[in-house]
């Protein structure tokens, strides 16, 4: 059996009554912060609660749980060298200190998802998006994020895909691969349509996202030309820049260029696709790299600003707890009940399939220590879902009638304020017509109706709460526009980085048809592979931002399934580890999650495809429109018969994009359970791909802060090292220059 | 190379070069003279060219999510 942990690893700490003050005070916080959730009932309240309950039950959690899987499902052995110890090749293999892969890690997975998702769900109310981010990222998400990440690390880095392959089958493994690719081309055309909605008639918007553009172009020149490798330097220069670029924007808007800049979503579409194909083809030093380093600075240095906001302006709830589009589904942001349409629409910030790519391949190359997949994996997945928190809280702050003015589709608003004013009455929320205007005139936008997307949302959230603490009113068309330029910055960077990804996978499965084409070197290949890529998101771009219905309306959900199928292939691959390494007992811990994942992936995919009510079934919806054109008739909010139409190609292309989800997921689920019921049956049998054990010598504390026990080891090595040395950057113990000298020693020379 | 100033600057210094990977130079090197000391080593303009375009040949390194 290849059970190989042993059990001195683990530490036998005592537990003092320090600590159990501390954790039962945490809990407290946790249980008040839940409890005024669950008793309020119809006034405001603050969110503080909500931040009491997430950060109570993330303390918690981490302390807890996140220990229990580490220790007792997993058996992380802190003996036992990493990849990053084994292979160190200074480039991709590395050791790399814990609270900058934690860093990393976090900015890898942490993008536009978190803040997108929430605020669509907020349709319902803040409670059951609140619920489902912080239950979801305790039991699944994290667990998901982590347990990948520890096979992973166990395999060399092993992709998703190529564990899939290994451990499940040929089979089940190209189900996975099919699944990332159709998921790759639906993310990316959700995220294009989620910047172009957010763009569209808005020239401050777009003037200040277009020169993103020749701003890392600069940037790249510099680090490729001027001073290479100063990365720094040149995103502090490309900040300052960017922050020029907003403030600008708003200069332009009240110049004669307005109108230049002011763009229709159509022509917005067709500028999209030109960039999505130019960035990909063009060399990674020219925009991509320059263009990450900007996003990641930004991303960083934005969420820890809305953080201390959040904090400090404490804003009351607007929304209310739970509204009845919850049970009606009749929603106008997604059409659908609670179950399981809130499940599927916050993925990124409670589960989502997409991490495991992350977390497997490129972290488990630089993670020092198995011990530490419990703060890299677990810890980075809580600061992602308190990312999405925030997007809640900013959803839920603004006057509900607002928010359903903002998102909703324009077939069912109406183009003037006074129609939209009175579409949101016949929801049961009521805004003014005046209000609308002033909403709109605050943040110097021409108007706010239907700005579907999600992100004009939390930037109007956003600009609330950072207007509260720095600027009043005067500031709020600035932040506004800061977090739309925040949310586009690195839409845009996914955008290339992801057709760039399709592009690979595309040519190296094509390749194995035509070899030229695997070689990603020759140009033609890569001009016709993106090509491909951007034609296929591109598409869903175009139909999203023409659809009669509402483009995000009908997209997202398909994203939302397709992301969380992602995610059962991950946890399918997880349980099959956990059963085919002998920890059936512990087998629940991702099986659970896998479980709860599947019933909703397919209660959606069934409802999308068999639901009578055309406002949920593709197919229903098909129907419907399909019998108007033959009666000769046209439905609202169809204003034409080529409307008509396109609402029939539509409804039929997403519906069988559905079925095609339903499908994969079966397969990979069948091929899983084969091998499943194998190893179970006949444990002999199982073969693990698993790196063979190696002793680790690299001495490094597990958690964020070190104990007292992981000191006094360090120290132990650490005299021992730096006396042979002496060639560290500052001077530190372990010559790593971090701030307390707990950075991790390696055991003997002490030369690195 | 050796940081100045106060402790909680070189902290910082280091975890932002370490976070930005604009470190990864030094590292190669101190790799390179301890692996292969006879090997010529690439200058700093080589280093980073070749660094970012081996991202152009696997674009699955550094992928970001959504």
């Amino acid at each position: 059996m290849p059970e190989s942990a042993p059990a001195t690893a683990r530490s036998t700490r005592r537990i003092t009554p320090k600590s159990i003050v501390i954790w039962t005070l945490v809990a407290l916080v946790g249980a008040v912060g839940w409890g005024v959730l669950a008793l309020s009932r119809g006034e405001e309240i603050s969110a503080a609660w909500v931040l009491a309950a997430a950060l109570g039950s993330y303390a918690i959690a981490y302390r807890f749980y996140s220990k229990f899987i580490a220790d007792k499902v997993l058996k992380v052995d802190k003996t036992r060298a990493t990849p990053a110890e084994r292979l160190d090749n200074g480039v991709d293999f590395h050791p790399t200190d814990r609270r900058v892969l934690f860093g990393h890690h976090f900015a890898a997975i942490a993008g536009a998802g978190p803040l997108v998702g929430p605020v669509l769900a907020a349709q319902m109310g803040y409670l059951p998006g609140t619920i489902w981010i912080v239950a979801g990222v305790i039991f699944a998400g994290a667990v998901q994020d982590m347990v990948t990440l520890f096979f992973s690390t166990r395999r060399d880095g092993r992709s998703l895909g190529q564990m899939a392959r290994d451990e499940i089958g040929p089979f089940g493994g190209a189900a996975a691969l099919v699944a990332v690719f159709a998921i790759m081309i639906i993310l990316l055309a959700v995220l294009a349509l989620v910047i172009v909605n957010a763009l569209a008639h808005s020239p401050w918007g777009v003037f200040s996202i277009a020169m993103t553009i020749p701003i890392a172009l600069f940037m790249g020149f510099y680090l490729r030309i001027l001073r290479p490798g100063r990365v720094t330097e040149v995103s502090v220069i490309g900040v300052a820049l960017l922050l020029l670029a907003i403030v600008s924007g708003s200069w332009v808007a009240d110049s004669s260029l307005a109108d230049t800049f002011t763009l229709e979503p159509g022509t917005l579409v067709i500028w999209m696709v030109v960039y999505g194909f130019l960035a990909s083809v063009l060399p990674v030093w020219m925009l991509l790299a320059p263009r990450d380093y900007l996003s990641t600075f930004m991303k960083v240095g934005t969420i820890v600003l809305l953080a201390l906001g959040v904090v400090i302006a404490l804003p009351n709830l607007k929304m209310p707890a739970v509204t009845e589009f919850a049970t009606s589904g009749t929603g106008p942001v997604f059409a659908g009940s609670l179950f399981p349409f809130v499940f599927i629409t916050i993925a990124c910030g409670a589960l989502s399939g997409f991490h495991a790519l992350v977390s497997s391949g490129t972290t488990p190359k630089m993670i020092q220590k198995e011990t530490q997949v419990r703060l890299v994996g677990y810890g980075s997945m809580l600061t992602e879902s308190f990312v999405a928190i925030m997007a809640v809280i900013a959803a839920c702050i603004i006057e509900p009638g607002l928010f359903f003015a903002v998102n909703s589709p324009a077939g069912f608003l109406g183009t003037t304020v006074d129609s939209a004013s009175q579409a949101v009455h016949s929801l049961g929320f009521s805004i003014s017509p005046e209000e609308l205007t002033a909403a709109a005139k605050a943040v110097e936008e021409p108007t706010l109706l239907s700005k579907t997307g999600g992100a004009p949302t939390f930037a109007l959230g956003m600009s609330e709460i950072f207007s509260a603490v720095i600027g009043g009113a005067g500031l709020k068309a600035f932040w506004y526009h800061f977090a739309i330029m925040f949310e586009a910055l690195f839409i845009l960077t996914t955008v290339d980085a992801g057709t760039r990804v399709g592009r690979f996978m595309l040519q190296d499965t094509l390749g194995n048809v035509w070899k030229p084409l695997r070689d990603v070197s020759w140009k033609p290949g890569v001009w016709l592979t993106s090509a491909v890529v951007v034609g296929g998101w591109g598409y869903f771009l175009w139909v999203g931002v023409h659809d009669p219905l509402g483009g995000i309306n009908q997209l997202f959900p398909l994203f939302g399934i397709a992301n969380q199928l992602l995610a059962a292939v991950a946890l399918a691959v997880c349980t099959t580890l956990l059963i085919k390494s002998g920890r059936l007992k512990w087998a629940w811990v991702t099986a659970v999650p896998l479980f709860w994942d599947v019933a909703v992936t397919l209660t959606a995919s069934w409802q999308k495809i068999f639901s009578d009510d055309p406002k949920v079934g593709f197919f229903a919806q098909r129907s419907v429109y399909q019998d108007g054109i033959d009666a000769g008739k046209v439905l609202p909010p169809a204003k034409s018969m080529d409307d008509m139409s396109t609402v029939v190609t539509n409804s039929t292309v997403d519906g069988v994009l559905s079925v095609l989800f339903a499908v994969l997921i079966l397969i990979v689920l069948a091929d899983a359970t084969r091998v499943c019921v194998k190893a179970i049956r006949n444990p002999g049998t199982a073969k693990l791909s698993e790196t063979p054990y190696v002793e680790s010598k690299v001495v490094a504390p597990a958690g964020l802060w070190a104990t007292k026990e992981e000191k006094a080891e360090l120290a132990a090595v650490g005299a021992a090292a730096s006396s042979g040395d002496g060639s560290g950057p500052s001077g530190d113990s372990d010559g790593d220059g971090d701030s307390d000298g707990t950075g991790g020693v390696r055991v003997g020379t002490g030369a690195r | 190379m050796t940081g100045r100033g106060p402790r909680w600057w070189r902290a910082v210094r280091w975890y932002v070069r370490e976070f930005t990977d604009e470190s990864a130079y030094d590292r190669y090197v101190a790799h390179a003279r301890k692996d292969h000391p006879c090997a010529a080593v690439m200058s700093r303009r080589a280093f980073e060219r070749k660094r970012t375009d081996r991202q152009e040949s696997d674009p699955r390194q550094g992928f970001r999510c959504c």
